[in-house]
């Protein structure tokens, strides 16, 4: 492989909040690299930290209660932690655009679409009213809007699930991003509705040339989208690896988990096999590996050790005692 | 074997507020709209569709929660349309629902105790016999029972959902509606739920109506799949046979939608244009002839009805659904 600078280099992040009842350990302990171009899933379950790492990432963590307490997040070479709020405005939505599950919320539904659109674009670029307008109907046009000009005009309501997420969509494009962020971009529509949008990303993607940060709790999504994973577990990574690898060799207990979990469209039906128990409370992680408790291949040590994320094969990193041996830790 | 619940031919129309405030016809939001299902005593009948296809109604109209606006229900070899309150009260303890929100559908200011207990103390039984019970059906689901104590909000989705599903059970039902019961929850813990269903329904012979819009987990659970469309059934048949022969287009799209886990199979996807139709006015002919890719005249001008497909005893709505066959236009 070629080693190419990655776009973006997540190191060692930990982000917590202080409530009341104790310290959530959200993200605790997060690395990963984006390539420019490329797309990178992250997978987990709810509670699993996905959501809170793409939003360290944006700098957009409530703050009380929340903190990023270490790490570095590492932007085209900048340290996105070090830069104050006036700068981040400056690349978010910009340099960094970002799309959410539920695009009704995430709408304002008292203002047009193209007032909406419009207000992104100026804030980022030096143009008049009139080309923002104009870059607009290129936008709704680009990614499959019928009749873009009248569409404009619409107020979020008067648009479907799927095509108000063209909307998002659109809006997220509108400065030409290096980085999308999609957090659950597909959970709230329909199968045909979902296929129709992963579509309309992977054309984005080849048109643009950006990387994309796929954040999804449906294994089928990553498969489909994404050139590697990773797995999150309790705010720490499981596994992380290209998407092949991932399929065909996934060597985390949860992973291999989580796919026997999925109810295949076979013939003969087996009997599903679910990760027993629950996920742990956040607040007081069990001692050793967070996911012991539920693990089918525990040992004792891993009541007590911690696993480090290390890597078992090429470009394949496993954060797990049963490989631990064997191999070279990765230092972050 | 004769079924346990039939539907024939029910309509259900919600009114529309009218534009024309003196205009006799009233607008009607045709959300089921003719559909005939016959359920067996035992098996599963999965009912998938995308969301505003008309399911979930379907479900609560087969309960009579709703009144169906036309077409006629039997129970057991009962014509049930028309029963009505004490009649109708005692046929609820033979079917029973189980939701999709589990945070939704528990009272958050009764503890579990309370809420299992509501329908047995409804039916008369005894005190001593209710403690009972609600410690068997707590051990039944997986719980314990010391958890009788708690309240909705000390649990997890999953719990929660298998407290919904001890409720459902604490009458001894037949026929149990499950109105998406899985979707709100995690993979790893839908699976455990899925798991407990299959057991229940061995354990105490229950029939289920799966009503969901995951089609690998209906698939996964049904013995029969009914796939609905703008409130028709488009396709109904032998859960292996319907996924692995579709005969209606709809049903083919549906199927090449799922993002794909297995990730050496390439396969063709069909990908629908456009969105679903308003129910409150869906097109002439078949329902479906805006999105499909086969679309013809005679589907703009007529509405097709299901006709047998395979020896298998598959239905499929379509004009064309013998010539899908033959000549295997999708795969």
């Amino acid at each position: 492989m070629k080693s190419v600078k990655p776009l973006l280099e997540v190191k060692n992040l930990h982000t917590h909040f202080f409530t009341k009842a104790g310290v959530v350990r959200a993200v605790d302990g997060v690395s990963f690299d984006v390539k420019p171009g490329e797309t990178i899933g992250i997978v987990g379950e709810s509670g699993s930290g996905k959501s809170i790492t793409a939003m360290s990432i944006l700098g957009l963590i409530p703050s009380p209660p929340g903190k990023i307490v270490d790490g570095e997040i590492n932007f085209k070479g900048d340290n996105l932690l070090k830069k104050t709020e006036k700068q981040m405005r400056q690349i978010r939505g910009k340099e960094i655009a970002m799309v959410f599950q539920d695009p009704m919320t995430s709408l304002n539904p008292v203002f047009t679409v193209e007032k909406q659109m419009v207000e992104t674009i100026l804030a980022h670029e030096k143009v008049t009213k009139k080309q923002a307008q104009q870059r607009a109907v290129e936008l709704l046009n680009m990614v499959g809007i019928p009749d873009p000009k009248k569409r404009l005009k619409n107020y979020p309501h008067e648009f479907s699930g799927g095509m108000r997420q063209r909307v998002m969509i659109a809006m997220a494009l509108s400065c030409n991003p290096s980085l999308l962020i999609a957090d659950e971009p597909t959970t709230a529509l329909d199968v045909t509705i979902q296929a129709q949008i992963l579509e309309l990303f992977k054309k984005m993607q080849k048109e643009l040339d950006m990387a994309i940060i796929m954040i999804t709790h449906d294994l089928g999504v990553v498969s489909e989208v994404c050139d590697r994973v990773m797995v999150m577990y309790a705010g720490k990574p499981a596994e992380f690896t290209q998407t092949k690898k991932l399929f065909d060799n996934g060597r985390h207990p949860y992973t291999t988990g989580l796919m026997n979990s999925i109810p295949k469209i076979t013939p003969n039906k087996e009997k599903l096999q679910p990760i027993k128990g629950l996920p742990p409370d956040l607040r007081s992680l069990p001692q050793g590996c967070s996911f012991a408790p539920r693990c089918n291949h525990v040992m004792a040590s891993c009541l007590t050790n911690d696993p480090t994320l290390s890597e078992v094969d090429d470009n394949h990193f496993v954060r797990c005692l049963l490989y631990e041996q064997s191999k070279k830790a990765v230092t972050t | 074997m004769s079924a346990l619940l039939e539907l024939k031919n029910v309509k259900k129309h919600f009114p529309l507020k009218s534009e024309k405030i003196l205009s006799r016809d009233k607008p009607m939001l045709k959300a089921v709209d003719g559909i005939s299902l016959s359920v067996k005593s035992g098996e599963t009948l999965g009912l998938v569709g995308e969301s505003g296809c008309g399911k979930s109604t379907a479900g609560r109209v087969a309960l009579k929660l709703l009144e169906p606006t036309e077409g006629e229900i039997w129970f057991k070899g009962e014509d049930i349309t028309n029963y009505k309150g004490e009649q109708l009260r005692k046929l609820r303890k033979e079917m029973q629902i189980i939701f999709q929100d589990p945070y939704a559908s528990l009272n958050p200011r009764k503890t579990i105790e309370q809420t299992l207990a509501e329908p047995m103390k409804i039916f008369g039984m005894p005190k001593v016999e209710r403690i009972k019970r609600i410690d068997y059906l707590l051990d039944v689901v997986g719980l314990s029972s010391y958890h009788k104590r708690r309240y909705p909000h000390e649990f997890s989705g999953g719990q929660r959902q298998r407290i919904g599903i001890a409720r459902a059970l604490s009458l001894e039902p037949e026929l149990v509606i499950c109105d998406e019961p899985v979707s709100a929850l995690d993979v790893s813990i839908q699976a455990q739920v899925i798991n407990l269903m299959e057991e229940l329904q061995d354990e105490f012979n229950l029939t289920y109506i799966f009503i969901a819009h995951d089609l690998s987990v209906v698939h996964h659970i049904s013995d029969r799949v009914a796939v609905m469309y703008l409130g028709k059934i488009v396709e109904v048949g032998e859960s292996n046979e319907l996924y692995t022969n579709p005969q209606h287009p709809y049903t083919q799209a549906l199927l090449s939608a799922i993002p794909e886990t297995n990730i050496h199979k390439e396969k063709e996807r069909v990908i629908l244009k456009g969105d679903l139709p308003s129910p409150a006015n869906p097109p002439a002919g078949c329902k479906f002839h805006t999105r499909c890719p086969f679309a013809e005249e005679i589907c703009r001008l007529q509405e097709p009805g299901l006709k047998t497909v395979s020896e298998g005893g598959q239905m499929a709505a379509c004009h064309f659904a013998k010539e899908v066959m033959m000549e295997k236009v999708l795969t």
